[in-house]
């Protein structure tokens, strides 16, 4: 009796344990991604001459290349399935989704294959992203206001 | 101190998602297609420009970014071609990332092989 008792007991934390364990986790990796990102245009600042807004641009390149490479490598899976959240907001997720769709469907071929399934997962984030930037910008350029 | 910042703002982007995908069933891909539609919107009144000049790269990290990037390009456009510099300006500032992503996972496809 006793031990059902506890069973209860335990089943009912259990869950929301790991939950905030996997909030905390999210909330570090993300922050320490973007800790890299800033702390890449600073570096870029400080060594070569381009421009703060320049090297925002290279940073976001050199994020890209790291997810897409550890992605093709095999071990960003097992980081999403440990980070989770963490891992996947950042531009990072947005370069690992396309790499790792276009992987999956590699053996169907190059134009049923990787071409129409490359934008597999990464698609719906550029389109919701046109349709409502389009919409909001009309929004904003008809009430006069850039 | 924009260290600082950006760690703060990146990490509580990535936890409150964190919270949406554990309390409701929506999956990662609805997450990422909210956020875009949230950084499109923040873009308008200026509010993103603000969040950036205040916390740096760590603005630009999340996949809010390329919402707001997407928006502000289309609307900078507006200033020498009307409403259809609407069309011409959207990618303006986000080509480089998405170029980039395109290029690398597809070279990247070609030299390795799927693992499962």
């Amino acid at each position: 009796m006793k031990n059902i008792k506890y069973e209860i007991i335990a089943n009912k934390y259990k869950p929301k344990e790991k939950k905030l364990k996997n909030i905390i986790v999210s909330f570090i990796v993300g922050g320490i991604i973007g800790l890299i990102g800033e702390a890449i245009i600073e570096l870029i600042c400080h060594y070569t001459k381009i421009s703060r807004i320049d090297a925002s641009t290279y940073m976001i390149i050199i994020l890209i290349f790291i997810a897409s490479l550890s992605t093709a490598l095999g071990f960003f899976d097992k980081l999403v399935t440990k980070f989770k959240c963490g891992i996947l907001i950042p531009i990072t997720g947005f370069a690992h989704s396309m790499t790792s769709s276009a992987l999956e469907y590699k053996n169907e071929g190059f134009i049923y294959g990787i071409g129409s399934n490359i934008f597999k997962l990464a698609g719906s984030v550029i389109l919701y992203g046109i349709v409502s930037a389009y919409f909001f910008s009309i929004i904003r350029y008809l009430l006069g206001g850039i | 101190m924009l260290l600082i910042n950006s760690f703060l703002f990146c990490g509580f982007i990535c936890m409150m998602s964190q919270i949406i995908l554990d309390n409701t069933k929506l999956t990662p891909g609805h997450i990422t297609s909210m956020l875009v539609v949230i950084g499109a919107f923040l873009d308008s009144f200026n509010i993103y420009d603000k969040i950036i000049k205040l916390v740096g790269g760590g603005a630009l990290v999340p996949i809010t970014s390329f919402g707001h990037s997407l928006a502000h390009g289309a609307i900078l456009k507006t200033n020498q071609y009307g409403l259809v510099g609407l069309l011409m300006g959207m990618f303006d500032l986000t080509a480089s990332g998405i170029t980039a992503a395109i290029i690398f996972s597809f070279i990247f496809t070609l030299i390795f092989k799927p693992r499962n």
